[in-house]
């Protein structure tokens, strides 16, 4: 994998498809002959990323604060202790915090030093937050990447970017759209997009979801 | 070290592009590199830092082209060379020549499947903290040649302390072998001006997490 003096450049992995395939392969040979590594433990590790763990974990937790006054105001003060209470099954570990949009103010997380997400909650991260376009610009232009995804907020609302420097992780709770009363956790949570967790976009409303 | 890798206000990249109804892993050789790095940090082998630094440390031209899966198999390989847990010829042959290192514990299905939480990097604190929520601070003007999760666009810049997290392992320490190092941590917020200058968005605030050694009283 360090040899990078010939042309890779006709594949945008920065190196040939098949190439690739085969070196990361005979890596996983050589660490499982050295006795590091389970390849039924890695096996799990993918099933659980492509299976378990993705952004309808934090949309529950976002339908729950949004029905649950109790449990909203516990998220937002301690969301691990918070996320504990719901059962064992939620693995967010102990450095996340949960950040409220309001009409005042609109919240987006970043990490311009790599590509800190929060995995536990949302799941893998999508190729573009770990994109250099998004990691250049969020922290200086938020609206134009706003601009980007097709959200235009109030100029008066304060726009707030945590940039992930360390291993806290942030959750966005975004606003509850109008005309939801009396849904169900089950059916407002089909309205918490990823995009709306990470403060790129807005929940979708109902009229959204019907269409 | 200022590298390629602190992208927070750079210009020239272009729009984000956003692919619909992405999945979660392209092709099936980065699962394969996701689940290799995770059994080696929990086979406490490195450090998650020790990561992050190995791919910073890579060539800017080889950090920009390489997509983020590829990076991560470049720092892991990277990692497992320096630490002596594989051999170039290893690499090379496919296979294993030489018996491997002791490691601290090995990674297994059954603990992927009930017990794998995130790391606790949280540590013993080692004295008061410094600062509390309400303080003004300035991030100091480090350059350091090493590891540091002090972002360039955020060095001498005046804001206010916002949370206080707990103490936690110092990465700057950790990836040049000093150890945990513990350190509070803490969220510091900048209005847009103070970063961008007189021209920044007005309702603009970017906060940071900073390690208390990246302050000081302002």
């Amino acid at each position: 994998m360090a040899d990078h003096d010939h042309d890779h450049s006709h594949h945008d992995h920065g190196a040939p498809l098949s190439e690739i395939q085969l070196r990361v392969r005979a890596l996983e040979t050589v660490l499982t002959e050295k006795g590091y590594v389970d390849p039924a433990a890695l096996d799990a590790v993918v099933e659980t990323y492509e299976t378990k763990i993705g952004p309808r974990n934090g949309a529950l937790i976002v339908a729950k604060a949004w029905t649950d006054p109790a449990f909203r105001q516990a998220l937002l003060k301690d969301a691990p202790a918070a996320i504990a209470t719901l059962g064992d099954a939620w693995r967010v570990g102990v450095h996340l915090v949960a950040v409220e949009n309001t009409p005042q103010r609109h919240n987006m997380v970043v990490c311009t030093l790599c590509s800190c997400y929060p995995w536990g909650t949302l799941g893998l991260p999508p190729t573009w937050y770990k994109s250099a376009p998004y990691r250049s610009r969020a922290v200086k232009d938020p609206r134009g990447v706003l601009a980007d995804f097709g959200v235009q907020l109030p100029k008066e609302t304060e726009i707030r970017v945590w940039d992930s420097t360390a291993e806290t992780r942030f959750l966005v709770v975004p606003m509850r759209p109008a005309g939801t009363d009396g849904w169900s956790e089950e059916r407002l949570a089909d309205l918490v997009t990823r995009d709306s967790m990470i403060g790129t976009g807005l929940a979708r409303t109902p009229a959204e979801l019907a269409r | 070290m200022n590298g390629v890798h602190d992208m927070g206000g750079m210009d020239g990249f272009g729009k984000v592009e956003v692919e619909p109804n992405e999945p979660p892993l392209h092709e099936p050789w980065e699962g394969r590199v996701l689940a290799m790095v995770s059994a080696l940090w929990y086979a406490r082998a490195w450090h998650i830092d020790d990561s992050r630094y190995a791919q910073e440390s890579l060539p800017p031209q080889v950090y920009l082209a390489a997509s983020y899966w590829w990076r991560w198999a470049l720092g892991l390989q990277k990692n497992l060379l320096e630490r002596g847990l594989v051999t170039q010829d290893e690499i090379a042959a496919g296979r294993s020549l030489w018996p491997g290192k002791p490691l601290a514990r090995k990674l297994s299905a059954d603990v992927v499947r009930t017990r794998m939480p995130r790391g606790n990097f949280f540590r013993e604190q080692q004295g008061p903290a410094r600062f509390k929520p309400g303080d003004r601070v300035r991030t100091r003007n480090i350059h350091p040649q090493t590891h540091t999760r002090l972002p360039r666009y955020a060095r001498g810049k005046t804001g206010v302390v916002e949370l206080i997290h707990g103490c936690e392992a110092y990465p700057d320490s950790v990836v040049t072998d000093r150890g945990d190092d513990p350190q509070w941590l803490y969220t510091v917020v900048f209005d847009g001006r103070e970063i961008w200058g007189a021209d920044a968005d007005p309702t603009l605030r970017v906060s940071i997490d900073a390690f208390e050694p990246y302050l000081e009283p302002a």
